[in-house]
């Protein structure tokens, strides 16, 4: 993250909470205490790896009212470019690294009557960091939370047994399908729906929602795109006066942070239009991968987000007002 | 006068069918009858099916509306002599109004204030709401010094209802409360104010 505060924090803990999800909580290194932060916020994690960096965020999920450690759970992916086979294989109890200050882009509406929260996955994790908060405010909440099994599966156990009737739960495997429908078309006036989770599942929740009438007010999401793999190509930065290469599994942004320099960015996931930047000229064709700018924005070619988009065709050109 | 450029005061864009909506609500005010009927004109058949009106005819009583808007064959129409009684009403239907329930409000502004106000403490964005202005320019204005209302302002600048100071009703708008803020606009030397126009007519 760009200009704000890094800080050096310690694995104390890690643990195994279902088929390829890992848990782990920091500590601070060096300070007494992290900066409290709200449910849905995340940090981004630095991760050295041979020589490589990588940076990913993920949402903090334990309480927002302890300072003395936060929690964050992994989940390895297949097509993983690094950063989730790193914490799975390479992070241990002991282990430093360096993590941003929180930034929440997936808050909590406070003007809302009741709060609907839809999990897909691992996707539950910005939810249990809201749901500490919605209980101690005493806001009216429920959870809906699908999985693939009871074994793949995070939390589950626990939190129903916290929160008891407010939590649903949903298993793939036992052909257990979230009543989506009946779900939406049955909220009080003033209701605000939260969706976290693969984004098929985010897609479908927010059209079920548009589709019984709930206006965009009310629909809150959080995606994060890693940033996707794709031909090597060239960027050149006007300002910056330089050209650099990026690498087939680098982003633009990634290539120009090992180049040593700083670009403005936030959640390294397209979600927040931090890294906004325009475009002097183009060779090639852009492939936009974020979820921030309009497609008319899109269609125009004037702007691209270097932390997810990049260019289609190897050996393409593109000139950046950085 | 008005100091221009102040960004809370509202706009109206105007009355837009939500044809996802699965059930409508109007709340109408006098000339905002005339508005429904337009929109009325353009949409679909089957929209009033889903559609509830709440009217209170006020200054457009004489025009015979309301047998207007029963000819758009609603699933309800309610009429209400005063807008204190539409929101009364208002309030109880947002209690136990489902989301896919679009809130479509017209008529004067201190009427579109008040029921959006309403709207706003049953926790709708405002963003969400659908509205149009008709009928009158007058304006609600909150004194800022002793905080009373002054109804049906026309006048600027006008006297507060309450404590007599002579105010400025400027752009600057409260959603909270439904009124334009009145500033006094001869602190300097009592008496000496401009005298009063009526732009809001």
């Amino acid at each position: 993250m760009t200009g704000e505060a890094e800080f050096r924090v310690r694995v104390a803990e890690t643990e195994t909470v279902a088929e390829g999800i890992r848990r782990l909580r920091l500590v601070p290194l060096g300070r007494s205490a992290l900066p409290l932060f709200s449910g849905g916020a995340h940090v981004v994690l630095t991760m050295q790896d041979d020589g490589r960096v990588l940076r990913n965020p993920y949402s903090l999920m334990g309480s927002p009212f302890d300072a003395s450690s936060y929690q964050i759970s992994v989940l390895r992916t297949a097509d993983s470019r690094g950063g989730s086979i790193y914490v799975h294989n390479k992070l241990r109890d002991g282990s430093e690294l360096s993590i941003s200050a929180p930034v929440n882009l997936f808050p909590i509406d406070r003007r809302a009557r009741r709060h609907l929260l839809i999990a897909g996955g691992i996707g539950v994790t910005p939810f249990m960091a809201m749901m500490e908060q919605l209980e101690r405010e005493e806001l009216p909440f429920e959870l809906h939370y699908c999985m693939r099994s009871k074994t793949g599966g995070a939390y589950w156990s626990w939190l129903r047994d916290i929160y008891g009737r407010r939590v649903n739960t949903y298993f793939d495997d036992l052909q257990q399908k979230l009543p989506l429908r009946r779900l939406v078309e049955n909220q009080p006036l003033g209701t605000h729906l939260y969706v976290c989770g693969p984004s098929g599942m985010i897609d479908w929740v927010l059209n079920e929602a548009r589709d019984a009438g709930w206006p965009e007010e009310n629909l809150h999401f959080e995606r994060f795109s890693a940033p996707p793999a794709g031909a090597p190509f060239t960027v050149e930065l006007a300002k910056s006066r330089c050209t650099l290469n990026v690498e087939p599994t680098q982003s633009i942004l990634e290539a120009i942070e090992a180049a040593g320099l700083v670009a403005p960015c936030l959640c390294r996931g397209g979600a927040c239009g931090q890294c906004e930047s325009g475009i002097v000229s183009c060779d090639g064709t852009i492939e936009h991968n974020d979820h921030f700018l309009t497609d008319a924005e899109k269609a125009s070619g004037g702007k691209i987000m270097i932390c997810v988009s990049r260019l289609k065709n190897a050996g393409g050109r593109i000139v950046l007002d950085l | 006068m008005l100091s221009t450029g102040i960004i809370s005061r509202p706009v109206y864009p105007g009355l837009a069918a939500d044809l996802k909506a699965r059930h409508n609500l109007f709340i109408i005010e006098g000339e905002g009858a005339a508005a429904v009927l337009d929109l009325a004109a353009k949409t679909p058949a089957g929209f009033f099916e889903r559609s509830t009106l709440l009217y209170c005819p006020a200054g457009s009583a004489g025009k015979d509306y309301e047998k207007q808007l029963e000819g758009l064959k609603p699933k309800a129409l309610w009429t209400f002599p005063t807008p204190a009684t539409v929101m009364f009403r208002l309030k109880g239907v947002l209690q136990t109004a489902t989301m896919g329930t679009r809130l479509y409000i017209t008529g004067t502004e201190p009427f579109i204030g008040l029921a959006l106000k309403e709207a706003l403490e049953a926790g709708i964005d405002h963003k969400s709401l659908i509205t149009e202005h008709r009928g009158s320019a007058k304006r609600r204005v909150q004194c800022v010094h002793c905080k009373g209302f002054t109804e049906n302002v026309v006048t600027n600048p006008v006297t507060c209802n309450h404590c007599g100071l002579n105010l400025l009703v400027r752009d600057h708008y409260s959603r909270r409360l439904g009124a334009f803020q009145g500033v006094c606009i001869d602190a300097e030397v009592p008496g000496e104010a401009p005298a009063p126009e009526e732009i809001f007519r």
